[in-house]
């Protein structure tokens, strides 16, 4: 469905990316771990459109995207949650969600999808008319995804969606990915958390310093003792004492 | 003659605030300060002052296209001032907005004269008593419309689609794109709004103090920036609360003080906001 093939990226003379090749079928959900600076969100900005690969093929369900801007990326069914969550402050929070589905053209559609989604995640109509700023990181997180999920993305991509989050929000936010999952979503998330993201997920790559190190089944990884050494804090203690 | 004074102040300063509302919506959704907004709204009651002297024209007709040629001239003018700068520093853009005001006070000076055009049509405005004071219409129609105009904008931002987009662009550029919204376009949707409403701000004044002439915009171009500045650019709210409180210190300053100071008390306002309030009375983009 999604296919990278080594994808260089960067900003200004910086290089980030050096070369990534990464696929996503559909149905599945993909993880990519790695440390700070490893280039998952410029990955994520690459695929999206905010920032135009130097080099490579970016391709969804056969259509190139390198050429294309985000606002046309969107609409051929690729949904981005971003870093940070970045909801609109000072709109509220339906206000944010209809944004969301600003490319659909089937408003009748939107409604439902709108009512759907605010069922599903009840503090989005418990707050509807509040400003969005004023809503809680885990809330604001669950209002990212839901505002996502209105652009009937065929593709839902999630940028470190446990940062900052509370324990207890962090095990939510993941209990609708599982759900998502459940419902057939294809989903690529990128995580600093790996131990969480392996456990939802179905493959995945790791990533370092710009470069794809390992990749395999979920599975696979979390028992790989490279991985647990440096991405799931096993064997911590015995290094250092 | 308080009372009078305080009419005076809100009716001028209901059109600083539409003005400021042009200033206001572009640096929240660009960051830049048009300076050419003054032209803007000297380019609306020319067009509806020249197709008035026609004689062929009807009021309401010619306030539309003289809003209509206002909002034009901004579109235009963001596409070949603005959009070729951007990503350069900041004040690059500010020197095109400056040279673009220049050039457009020269040809307005080079196509109609240096002189002050009277409206060509009359209106039979008096002067009524309200709870014992005397009211102009005149004032009371601007100080109305003015309003009006406020609040269409108000509700088209809050309410609609496009509106919603448009803050979104200037709250988060690159996130407003992720989800389909065409910037470029919704800087467009907002410089045309912002000098539709400059070119009415325009016609009223043109009607006002009965006089169209190139150098118009300039004052009420500075002093509605300094009303943006005083109530927050980017917001508004702000704006309009902004417009109509400059609009009253300077009308009391006037009479109380000297009125030769008038002028000066909205650049001393935005002086004094500088140094102690730089955010302005309310802050922030996107409200």
């Amino acid at each position: 469905m999604l296919t990278l093939k080594s994808v260089q990226a960067g900003y200004g003379r910086l290089p980030v990316l050096k070369g990534i090749s990464l696929h996503v079928r559909s149905g599945e959900v993909v993880t990519l771990i790695g440390g700070n600076g490893a280039g998952k969100t410029t990955t994520l900005r690459t695929i999206s459109g905010l920032l135009p690969p130097r080099k490579g093929a970016v391709e969804f369900a056969g259509q190139d995207l390198t050429r294309l801007p985000p606002e046309r990326i969107v609409t051929l069914g690729l949904a981005l949650v971003p870093e940070g969550r970045r909801v609109f402050r000072t709109l509220s929070v339906t206000a944010n969600l209809e944004l969301g589905a600003y490319h659909r053209r089937d408003k009748s559609e939107v409604r439902r999808d709108l009512e759907e989604i605010r069922q599903r995640f009840p503090i989005l109509k418990e707050r509807a008319h509040q400003a969005a700023g004023t809503l809680s990181g885990g809330e604001q997180q669950i209002l990212a995804i839901g505002r996502a999920l209105m652009a009937r993305p065929r593709l839902l991509m999630l940028d470190e969606p446990s940062m900052g989050l509370a324990p207890r929000m962090v095990t939510q936010v993941y209990h609708i990915l599982a759900e998502l999952k459940a419902q057939g979503t294809t989903i690529l998330l990128v995580e600093q958390n790996a131990r969480a993201a392996l456990k939802v997920a179905d493959r995945g790559y790791v990533l370092e310093t710009g470069r794809i190190i390992l990749d395999g089944a979920a599975a696979d990884l979390r028992d790989d003792p490279e991985v647990q050494r440096a991405y799931l804090g096993k064997g911590y203690q015995e290094v250092w004492e | 003659m308080f009372f009078q004074q305080l009419i005076n102040g809100l009716t001028t300063g209901s059109v600083y605030a539409l003005i400021a509302l042009g200033y206001t919506m572009i640096y929240g959704i660009l960051g830049l300060i048009n300076f050419a907004q003054g032209e803007i709204y000297m380019c609306g009651a020319f067009v509806a002052v020249l197709l008035l002297a026609t004689g062929k024209v009807n009021f309401f007709l010619a306030v539309a296209l003289g809003m209509g040629a206002a909002a034009l001239l901004g579109v235009i003018l963001e596409r070949v001032a603005f959009r070729p700068l951007r990503g350069f520093h900041p004040l690059v853009p500010l020197i095109s907005a400056i040279g673009a005001s220049i050039f457009l006070q020269s040809l307005a000076l080079l196509l109609f004269g240096p002189n002050d055009r009277p409206f060509p049509i009359q209106f039979a405005f008096t002067t009524i008593m309200i709870a014992g004071l005397p009211v102009s219409t005149l004032q009371m129609t601007i100080l109305a419309a003015a309003l009006g105009f406020m609040g269409l904008l108000i509700v088209f931002v809050r309410y609609t689609t496009y509106g919603k987009a448009i803050v979104a662009c200037a709250l988060d550029r690159d996130t407003a794109r992720l989800m389909g919204i065409n910037v470029d376009r919704m800087v467009s949707l907002t410089f045309l709004l912002g000098s539709a409403l400059s070119g009415a701000a325009g016609i009223m004044m043109a009607i006002y103090y009965n006089a169209t002439y190139p150098r118009m915009g300039l004052l009420p171009g500075l002093k509605a920036f300094s009303a943006a500045i005083l109530g927050g650019v980017g917001s508004i709210p702000g704006a309009i609360l902004g417009g109509l409180l400059l609009g009253v210190a300077e009308s009391l300053g006037a009479a109380y003080i000297s009125s030769g100071f008038k002028d000066a008390i909205a650049f001393a306002i935005l002086i004094l906001v500088l140094l102690l309030r730089p955010q302005g009375i309310l802050r922030g983009r996107g409200d």
